[in-house]
């Protein structure tokens, strides 16, 4: 366990140095203490791959005192037993306009587009975090044989849906927003509805399957 | 006596008019951004002025201000940048509040001073909440009025009126303490490490330029290139309102209200809480510095600050 002051008001408690599950693990079970107990001047809560990033009210504490009471929290978090993971399904329809960069990423690794919807359709992925925008959530890890390099140039607008990969994640978009993630295909699943309870459809910790359907699917969703 | 609720009018939004109060913050785990006033000086002190609660929601322009009609009328006030507003063709004061009478027609336009105006309004801006905040989110289309900007058209209702207003002044000498800075206090960011001292000193000793590419997610900066050293293969992690992130090329960009809760470039430094509101008011092309300050001695600062804006009477003239 390692502090860091990010900031007067927030300070990084760094919980591993892998992405993996045992780092994952521990950023989950401090992030679920704090919730249980919350503590009166903790502001915000961001965790990541192994970070959990904590932002305090400094008129009532000071980095010493928010470093002390969260050693604490850790040496009690690693008691916590986690909920067994929920898996998610996501329908995704690959390629053609809705993976622009289906083609692309097939010829960098030298494989069929098939083989590479294949992959990514081969793995139960974890959910590490959720980050950039409401409901994006970091999925890893890829199969090694289709990990792939952002774009060098963010795409000023990537559709609501799109199924992007970048080094060895894969992430759906929930909001057109910008996004330099090389685009597979799409899923016309709502990612992310504040009409919903829970709002977003992958929460961290989950488990998330991808599935290829054809357009026609795609387009008629949801199934009769 | 509490009228019922009364609605403005949108005849021209400005550049970029959203509804913003002082944001939503505690649900980085859902990768939602706090969002909210990007001077939030500016909003707690307006607020004030018309007999509301600091944190209620109003109208924060950008740049430009618009024109906005009153059908009942209704209290307002104006407070951050300088838009040169006009009430039925009459210049009015800002940071004061005025009495609206009904029909009346507001107008604002290019900013003379910073970058943003609020115009706060007895009742406050009333839309649906979104996890809490009224605060427009705009990247996800989530918050504020329909989660975008305000366009023509558009009827905007805000809360019972109080039918007594106080002419009373946000002192000379508050304001004073409280004006946007262009030198921005910063502490040490969680890489600073990777930074050497000559790109340090350059990241402390040089001025920098705020980009067109400005907004409420962020602020590109233009000067001194400053590549880190040694950049170690950085994992994502949280990022903080106010981090001071290099990026390959050795841009520097500022994380805003509306920032992307995690990334992966390094951090030089974090703009003090006391500063956030500063940020708020810079403009493209907007010459800034950056000056160190220790962690004790920004708490300090915020400490003294949040003390003068909850200090009620001492604030006013």
């Amino acid at each position: 366990m390692e502090f860091r002051a990010a900031s007067d008001q927030a300070v990084l408690v760094y919980l591993g140095e892998e992405i993996g599950l045992v780092s994952h693990q521990r950023v989950c079970k401090l992030l679920r203490l704090l919730q249980e107990e919350p503590l009166a001047w903790v502001r915000n809560l961001q965790p990541a791959y192994c970070s959990l990033l904590v932002s305090f009210d400094p008129s009532q504490v000071d980095h010493r005192e928010v470093e002390s009471t969260l050693r604490r929290y850790e040496q009690r978090a690693g008691k916590l037993a986690l909920p067994e993971p929920r898996t998610v399904a996501i329908p995704v329809c690959y390629g053609s306009e809705f993976g622009l960069d289906l083609d692309e990423v097939a010829a960098i690794h030298k494989l069929s587009s098939s083989r590479v919807i294949e992959l990514h359709t081969s793995r139960t992925y974890r959910a590490y975090f959720l980050g950039f925008a409401p409901g994006f959530a970091y999925l890893g890890d890829l199969p090694s044989e289709i990990a792939t390099a952002r774009l060098a140039t963010p795409r000023k607008k990537v559709a609501a849906g799109s199924v992007g990969i970048a080094g060895t994640q894969t992430a759906v978009y929930p909001f057109a927003t910008p996004g330099g993630w090389r685009l597979i295909g799409r899923t016309p699943l709502e990612m992310f509805r504040k009409d919903r309870e829970p709002m977003g459809l992958i929460a961290m910790g989950d488990e998330v399957r991808f599935r290829a359907i054809t357009p026609e699917e795609f387009a008629a969703w949801p199934p009769p | 006596m509490a009228a019922a609720v009364s609605s403005l009018v949108v005849e021209t939004p400005g550049l970029l008019t959203t509804v913003q109060d002082l944001g939503r913050p505690g649900f980085g785990p859902l990768g939602v951004s706090p969002a909210g006033a990007a001077d939030a000086v500016a909003l707690r002190l307006g607020n004030l002025l018309v007999g509301n609660e600091q944190a209620v929601a109003a109208l924060e322009m950008t740049l430009v201000g618009g024109r906005y009609t009153f059908p009942r009328g209704g209290v307002i006030a104006l407070a951050g940048a300088d838009f040169g507003a006009n009430l039925n063709g009459q210049p009015i004061e800002m940071w004061i509040a005025h009495a609206v009478r009904p029909g009346s027609t507001l107008e604002l336009g290019l900013t003379r001073t910073g970058a943003r105006c609020y115009l706060c309004i007895a009742g406050g801006i009333q839309v649906e909440r979104f996890l809490g905040s009224a605060s427009t989110h705009l990247l996800s289309g989530l918050g504020g009025f329909a989660g975008r900007g305000l366009r023509k058209g558009d009827v905007l209702q805000f809360g019972a009126v109080e039918q007594s207003i106080r002419r009373k002044k946000i002192s000379a000498k508050a304001l004073e303490t409280l004006k946007p800075r262009k030198t921005l206090r910063v502490t040490q960011g969680a890489q600073a490490d990777c930074f050497s001292e000559a790109t340090t000193r350059a990241f402390y000793e040089g001025a920098f330029r705020v980009s067109e590419d400005a907004d409420r997610l962020g602020l590109r900066l233009e000067g001194a290139s400053l590549a880190p050293e040694s950049l170690r293969e950085m994992m994502s992690e949280g990022v903080c309102l106010g981090a001071v992130q290099v990026t390959p090329s050795g841009q520097l960009i500022i994380l805003f209200v509306e920032q992307q809760t995690a990334g992966g470039y390094p951090k030089i430094a974090n703009v003090i809480g006391a500063d956030l509101h500063s940020i708020g008011q810079l403009r493209p092309r907007d010459e800034i510095t950056f000056a160190r300050v220790s962690l004790e001695e920004a708490r300090a600062l915020w400490i003294a600050q949040e003390r003068l804006l909850n200090s009620g009477e001492e604030l006013f003239a």
